[in-house]
């Protein structure tokens, strides 16, 4: 009888039944009136079955020993690709030591092996391609979430999100028909004519190379940031946009003020997201850079990434030592994907001084 | 100074629903007015409709004359005008949580981008001061967010935030609901100050505060405005049955 057995419990642990001589005899009563009800009737069924369901710490325990295996298993993945990729290019790390990525040299024959060119190609792909994509990303966002008329902002948000779902060989294609042409023939030329001084548009344009590589790139992460920065920004509390609109604020100082400013570190993830999708992307990239190992001030020179050269050569390698420089590759991918995600943390980290932005 | 305000003929929607119908009062200049009713009558509707953020809903709409002095509010301005003129205090304190108090305070003017230090120093502090504020935080102002403040705290500073800006209309939508008992006694005595300088429009649950701080009363019920006289009138002889219910607490 669960309920004869609590009651007593209470009466004695509730001070105010003894302290407030007015309260104590309804207590008493409720006490004496439960347990004539007790008597005339069977424990109620839902209490005796409450009474049979243990008290939780197993559940509880398993809960959370089987999140934690999840949570591990990350870091053992992760463990488990670098010590396989520092493994297989033993043969290139003892040959060219710490120089491999500082060198410039590529030539299977004489085999002769440095990253330098590589790490170069992705990071100027990446980042020219965050420069073109992230103000455009935001402006979809900005429209998106806060000025775009209810009827067409679903048919937008899922063309956005279509663009994400498009395969990137098939971007790849795209680029090679559209975008090298246009690049030869009309932006090159144009790009050379007023911004040929600043030295970034000197040489031959072919069509396929840095920039060209950049655009499709661009064009790919475009969607991933658009539409997480637009979750983020309608995760902004409606309270916070009235605050500002009240103080007399333009519809661009609410969303600056009272959006942007709030969903600043959620932005950052994005981007970093989109950075990451950038530095990674293998086959568009490769279909249109041109694939030649140069660093070079012009971005209608052609280019390669880490991602393209193990892409493009992995199947034809020849000898130990071409394959260890090629699986090196991807440990300098790993490794430039790490330091360029810590810096963005740390960017972060520095803008908000450490303190998380809290919104009610 | 403040400015006083004529309402004629004030109807608003939220989609279809008629939420104000027709509405004609008059809120003097440097009064507090204080308006009552049961949830969802319309009063804070109505507050919204003063200084337009009403219409920031997308399916909400006004027509009728709102008169802030000369100006009709709908015909002679744009919204961002007017709210410049008239600031808001909101039910739940929403501080800006990535900003400093004293960017918090600042917000408005840093808005319109105004720039002089030494100015926006002295109405931080003097607007902090008027919203009995300032002793609390003055040594760091640049120091904390405004969201570490305690919930009273936060809405004294929001309506620091208001007052920086040096407004001639103050509307205060129900400002203390979300307090405990003393920071709400800190908010009247601070309604009580303001309004010498400013015409103060608070929307209440709460009688015995609107009886406090107001000198006129409106009672608001289902849309329409019953009755608004003075708030010893509305307390003590209330023309109409409904408001006598309401406020001997018949219903509501």
């Amino acid at each position: 009888m669960p309920l004869s057995e609590t009651i007593p419990q209470m009466d004695s642990s509730t001070p105010s039944a003894k302290a407030t001589p007015l309260q104590a005899p309804a207590i008493l009563n409720f006490v004496t009136a439960a347990e004539s009800v007790d008597e005339e009737r069977d424990p109620s069924p839902i209490r005796q079955y409450l009474s049979t369901c243990g008290n939780g710490a197993f559940a509880d325990k398993t809960f959370a020993s089987v999140m934690l295996i999840c949570a591990l298993s990350i870091f053992a993945i992760v463990l488990f690709i670098f010590t396989i990729l520092v493994a297989r290019s033993r043969p290139s790390l003892a040959q060219f030591g710490f120089g491999f990525f500082t060198r410039s040299a590529w030539d299977p024959v004489s085999g002769d092996f440095g990253a330098l060119p590589f790490i170069f190609g992705t990071l100027a792909t990446s980042l020219l391609a965050l420069a073109m994509a992230v103000p455009l990303a935001l402006g979809v966002a900005i429209f998106l979430s806060e000025l775009c008329p209810a009827k067409l902002r679903a048919p937008i948000s899922f063309l956005t999100e279509l663009l994400a779902a498009i395969p990137s060989v098939v971007y790849g294609l795209w680029a090679v028909f559209v975008l090298v042409p246009i690049m030869r023939d009309q932006l090159g030329p144009f790009l050379y004519k007023i911004l040929g001084w600043t030295g970034f548009f000197e040489g031959s344009n072919f069509g396929v190379g840095l920039l060209t590589a950049s655009i499709i790139l661009a064009i790919m992460i475009l969607p991933i940031i658009s539409s997480i920065t637009r979750d983020i920004m309608q995760a902004v509390p409606t309270s916070q946009r009235e605050a500002v609109l009240a103080l007399g604020a333009t519809r661009w100082e609410m969303i600056r003020t009272g959006v942007l400013r709030n969903a600043r570190i959620g932005i950052v993830g994005a981007i970093i997201l989109g950075l990451g999708r950038a530095l990674g992307e293998t086959m568009a990239v490769t279909m249109v850079i041109g694939n030649h190992p140069d660093i070079s001030k012009s971005l209608f020179a052609p280019g390669y990434t880490l991602a393209s050269v193990i892409a493009n050569e992995f199947s034809e390698a020849t000898g130990d030592m071409y394959l260890s420089a090629l699986i090196e590759i991807g440990l300098a991918l790993f490794i430039v994907t790490i330091i360029v995600n810590a810096i963005a943390r740390a960017l972060v980290w520095a803008v908000t001084r450490g303190a998380p932005a809290r919104v009610h | 100074m403040g400015v006083g305000i004529d309402v004629e003929h004030l109807n608003a929607w939220y989609g279809s629903t008629h939420t104000l119908q027709d509405i004609n009062l008059n809120i003097p200049a440097n009064h507090a007015t204080a308006l009552i009713g049961p949830s969802g009558c319309g009063k804070s509707t109505f507050v919204r409709c003063l200084n337009r953020m009403h219409e920031t809903n997308p399916i909400a709409r006004a027509t009728g004359v709102v008169k802030m002095g000369e100006v009709d509010i709908y015909m002679d301005a744009s919204p961002v005008e007017i709210r410049r003129r008239v600031g808001m205090v909101f039910q739940r304190p929403n501080p800006f949580p990535t900003m400093s108090i004293y960017d918090n305070v600042a917000s408005g003017l840093k808005l319109n981008g105004f720039r002089n230090k030494a100015i926006l120093d002295e109405t931080v502090e003097r607007s902090l001061k008027a919203a009995a504020l300032w002793e609390e935080v003055k040594d760091d102002l640049k120091k904390k967010s405004g969201a570490s403040l305690s919930g009273g705290q936060q809405q004294r500073m929001c309506i620091a935030r208001a007052l920086a800006v040096d407004p001639e209309v103050l509307l205060m939508d129900e400002p203390a609901s979300a307090l405990d008992p003393v920071s709400t006694s800190k908010i009247e005595d601070l309604i009580f100050q303001l309004k010498s300088q400013y015409t103060i429009v608070i929307v209440t649950h709460n009688m015995q505060q609107a009886a406090r701080v107001a000198e006129n009363t409106g009672f608001f019920l289902n849309g329409k405005m019953v009755e608004f006289s003075s708030t010893d009138m509305i307390f003590t002889n209330p023309k109409d049955k409904r408001t006598e219910d309401y406020i001997t607490g018949r219903f509501g």
